[in-house]
Order: C-alpha cells, then sequence, then structure tokens
C-alpha cells in the first residue's frame, strides 16, 4: 500500500497551522511523531511518500528531526513495522540540509524528482550504488540478474541487496528486488 | 556608587570588549550608567550587546542615548529602544526611526528564547533579505534560504543551549574602511550559561586538563561537539560554518572569557583569543560580504 505523507499538512496539524517552514528541533520531532501516527495505522508493510513540495525553508535541525530519525528508526533490527520510504518535492535548499545531515549518520534516501526519476541521496558505498542502479535498469530482478548486470560477485549480491533493503532503498517482493519509488 | 562606563564612537564587535573591560571589575549589584552620548555607529553585535549587559546586572543600568540624531534614528529604527527602556533607566534624547538609504535593517532587534520565536525571524528574514541578497550582495538566489537556516541555526543555539532568552539582530550596510563592499550581518547574543557550562551539563563527560572556554569554543564551533549524546546534535553550527565557507564570510562567537572565529581572506582577525574580560552566554555574529562579479 501506497501511502502519501504532506509535510506541510503535518506540520500545521501538529504545530502551528501558521507555519510553512521545517525548522528547530521541536518542530522536526512533533512533525516525525505525526509521520509516525500515521505509519502506525498503516499494514505491516507500507512504502510511504514523504511529500516536502509545499514546504518553505528545512533546516538541519529539522532535517535531522524528521529524516534521519526517521530513518534510523526503520532501518533497524527492532523497527515497529516495514516501512520504505520516498522523499518526493525536494528542492535544491531542502536537499541541502538533508544531505548534510544522511552525510552525518552514514544514511540515504530515495529521492523523486519532478518528472517522477529517482536518485539515491546520501551515504551509499559504491556496490551498493551499482546494485541499486542496476535494479533501476531492470525493474523487479532477480538477485542472480542483479548481480551480472551490477558486475557484482554472485557470493556478494546477497549482502549488498540485504544491506540496500535494511537500509530502506529497495525492497523485496515477490521474490525480486525492487528500488524504492519503482513501484509507485 | 555609580560606575559610568563611555560607549566607544564605533560601537562593534572589536570596540565592545572596551566596554566589558571596565564592566568586569564592577560588582554586578553596582549600579553602571553607560554612556552613549557620543557614539556615532553602532553594528547588530554592539546593539544586542548592550542588552545583554543589562541582562546580566542584578541592579538595573542606567544608559544615555546617542546625542546624533541621525544614530539615534538609527537605533530606533533597529527597535532597540523599544526592548532597551524595559531594561535599562533611560536618559537623554528620545529618538524616532527615519529612513534612511544607507543601512537596512533586515531584521529588527527580536528577542528569542523559544522555538516559536525561531519560526517568526525566519518567517520575517525570508519575506524581507531575498531580494536584497540578490540584488545589493549579488549573492545566489538559491543562497537566500541558506541564509535563513544560518539564521534559524543561530537562533537555536540560544533555546537549546543558553537556559534563557537572548536576541537576534540582521542589517546590510556598507562596510567602507575594511572591505568597501556592502555586508549583510547577522548578531546573536544571549547571557545564559556559555559553550563551557553548556558542554560540561554532558552526561558523562571527561573534562581535559585543558578545559576552559577557548577549548570549549574548539569542541563546539570547529567540531560540532554538543552537551547532548544524540549523535545529530551539533549539526547547526556546523551548518553555519559550511555556509559562510561557501560565501567567503566570517564567523565569530564569544563566551565566556574566550573568542573564536572563522576568519576569511579579507580579515585579519585572529582565530582564536583567551583571557578575555569575563561575559556571561554567547555571543555571536555572522558576516556575510557582497559578492564580486565580472559585470
Amino acid at each position: 500500500m501506497i501511502n502519501h505523507i504532506d509535510l506541510s499538512t503535518v506540520l500545521r496539524r501538529t504545530v502551528c497551522d501558521l507555519y510553512s517552514d521545517l525548522v528547530t528541533r521541536p518542530t522536526g520531532a512533533a512533525v516525525r511523531d505525526g509521520i509516525e501516527k500515521q505509519l502506525s495505522e498503516l499494514g505491516d508493510r507500507s512504502l510511504t511518500v514523504i511529500d516536502f513540495s509545499h514546504v518553505g525553508l528545512l533546516d538541519y535541525s529539522c532535517a535531522d528531526e524528521i529524516v534521519a530519525k526517521l530513518l534510523m528508526r526503520y532501518a533497524d533490527a527492532n523497527a515497529p513495522r516495514d516501512a520504505y520510504f520516498l522523499f518526493r518535492g525536494v528542492s535544491d535548499s531542502h536537499l541541502d540540509a538533508i544531505e548534510t545531515v544522511l552525510e552525518r549518520h552514514g544514511l540515504a534516501i530515495v529521492a523523486q524528482a519532478e518528472d517522477g526519476t529517482v536518485v539515491l541521496v546520501g551515504t551509499v558505498d559504491d556496490p551498493e550504488r551499482r546494485a541499486w542502479e542496476a535494479m533501476l535498469r531492470l525493474g523487479r530482478a532477480m538477485a542472480v540478474d542483479l548481480a551480472r548486470e551490477a558486475e557484482i560477485e554472485p557470493e556478494q549480491v546477497e549482502r549488498v541487496l540485504g544491506a540496500l533493503c535494511r537500509r530502506r532503498l529497495a525492497m523485496e517482493l515477490d521474490g525480486g528486488y525492487v528500488v524504492v519509488g519503482a513501484v509507485t | 556608587m555609580t560606575t559610568v562606563i563611555n560607549l566607544p564612537p564605533s560601537l562593534d564587535e572589536r570596540t565592545f570588549e572596551a566596554v566589558l573591560e571596565h564592566l568586569a571589575p564592577v560588582p554586578l549589584d553596582e549600579k553602571v550608567l553607560l554612556d552613549g552620548r557620543h557614539t556615532r555607529w553602532a553594528s547588530p553585535y554592539g546593539l544586542t550587546a548592550l542588552l545583554t549587559v543589562a541582562q546580566t546586572r542584578a541592579e538595573k543600568p542606567a544608559l544615555v542615548s546617542p546625542e546624533s540624531e541621525e544614530t539615534g534614528s538609527y537605533w530606533a529604527r533597529t527597535g532597540f529602544f523599544k526592548h532597551a527602556e524595559e531594561l535599562f533607566e533611560m536618559h537623554g534624547t528620545t529618538h524616532r526611526a527615519r529612513a534612511s538609504g544607507e543601512s537596512d535593517v533586515l531584521l529588527e532587534i527580536t528577542p528569542v528564547a523559544k522555538s516559536e520565536d525561531v519560526h517568526e525571524v525566519v518567517g520575517r528574514i525570508q519575506q524581507k533579505s531575498a531580494s536584497i541578497l540578490v540584488k545589493e550582495l549579488n549573492i545566489d538566489a538559491k543562497a537566500t534560504m541558506g541564509f535563513a537556516m544560518t539564521l534559524s541555526e543561530a537562533c537555536q543555539n540560544i533555546v537549546e543551549h543558553a537556559g534563557r532568552g537572548g536576541w537576534v539582530a540582521v542589517q546590510t550596510y556598507r562596510w567602507q574602511k575594511r572591505l568597501g563592499r556592502r555586508v549583510v550581518v547577522i548578531a546573536v547574543c544571549d547571557a545564559g550559561v556559555g559553550f563551557r557550562q553548556s558542554l560540561e551539563s554532558a552526561q558523562g563527560r571527561r573534562m581535559s586538563d585543558r578545559w576552559d572556554d577557548g577549548m570549549a569554543l574548539e569542541e563546539a564551533v570547529i567540531r560540532g561537539v554538543s552537551r547532548f549524546r544524540d549523535p545529530g546534535r551539533g549539526q547547526g553550527l556546523a551548518g553555519v560554518r559550511r555556509y559562510i565557507g561557501r560565501w567567503d564570510g566570517k564567523l565569530s562567537v564569544r563566551s565566556g572569557t574566550a573568542r573564536i572565529a572563522i576568519v576569511p581572506s579579507w580579515d585579519e582577525d585572529v582565530p582564536l583569543e583567551e583571557k578575555l574580560p569575563p561575559f556571561p552566554g554567547a555571543q555571536m555574529q555572522i558576516t556575510i560580504p557582497e559578492r564580486i562579479t565580472d559585470r
């Protein structure tokens, strides 16, 4: 199931209906709580579009509270549910804050551009990037095909694909693997 | 007994040190009178630091406003007197704001104590700063968001660490003497606990033998250390550093008896000053110069 969360709506509902900027840690924490409440109403497995389109400013503190902490919680082995995220409507200035916090924590996200293409943002090692890009080219694919396409040793590919799924950048689907965002 | 301290003709980050030097030996409960009659100019730092001085005194201090109508008018435009009237016993001429083409107040002196204040500041600065940064300082339109982010993080430093409210002000002016260019200056001052005490409050933190205000500033400003154990903390000042690096700006932070600066090539400041007269809290100044473009 694909869920859509408009961050400006969450901001207005959880913090103040006059705000359009995502600034300060308390604001970020409140918005993340709002997101998590929505996630708790979904099934065990979900893909959620986190939409920044109507957000004015995003500062580092808020990016850390919303993006980094959300990812860390759901990339953890004890995550409350199997949730994946696609970040949409991310402007250059949002990206500045998001990239900074992702690098700080060694995290990455999948962001969707206006034309629908998806890109990786953040910290990703070379095999992970090759596997992810191969997955994007092939669509849903089996590990053996991805190993060939990404030129990764077959004995390595399961580990790389496991890491991509754990990091919420790809998901297992019907026995294959697919890039987060390719299924919207 | 009242101690009279003359404010310098030009009240800025550097000359304010002379004020603090005179202030340091005066007991907190002793009356001071800050005489600004001959002050002709004040930076946002000078004005916000003056308000901060008043917050540190147990006995309400007195302030004599500038004699110069032009100076007084500018101080009025910054909103200084509105706050000063609550914190000082005011003397001298009452000034009203008049329009001026030489300096633009991008953000009046604004109290910052809580998260909501940061939202207010950020909202106001975005409306006003975009055209000035682009047209007058030749800064890329995209950078105006970064400017607001920088302001947000600087203000949050008060909310998260100071333990009491502080002040923020933003202004553009022509910095003739040093640069011959326009600059935009953010000043953020508080009289809170300061960097050293804030870091000392971190649970389980071990202090080195050379633990002082200078080292606390190095830890927080250069290495991004925070009193919180959360590894995501400390990114605000790192973000400020990155922004000023990108736009050839300058950052200086004073806390306690030390002052640290990220110094661009156009300035001759020293990276770290220690053994300054003690002053509570933290005082930060961010300066972004006009960008020189090939025309």
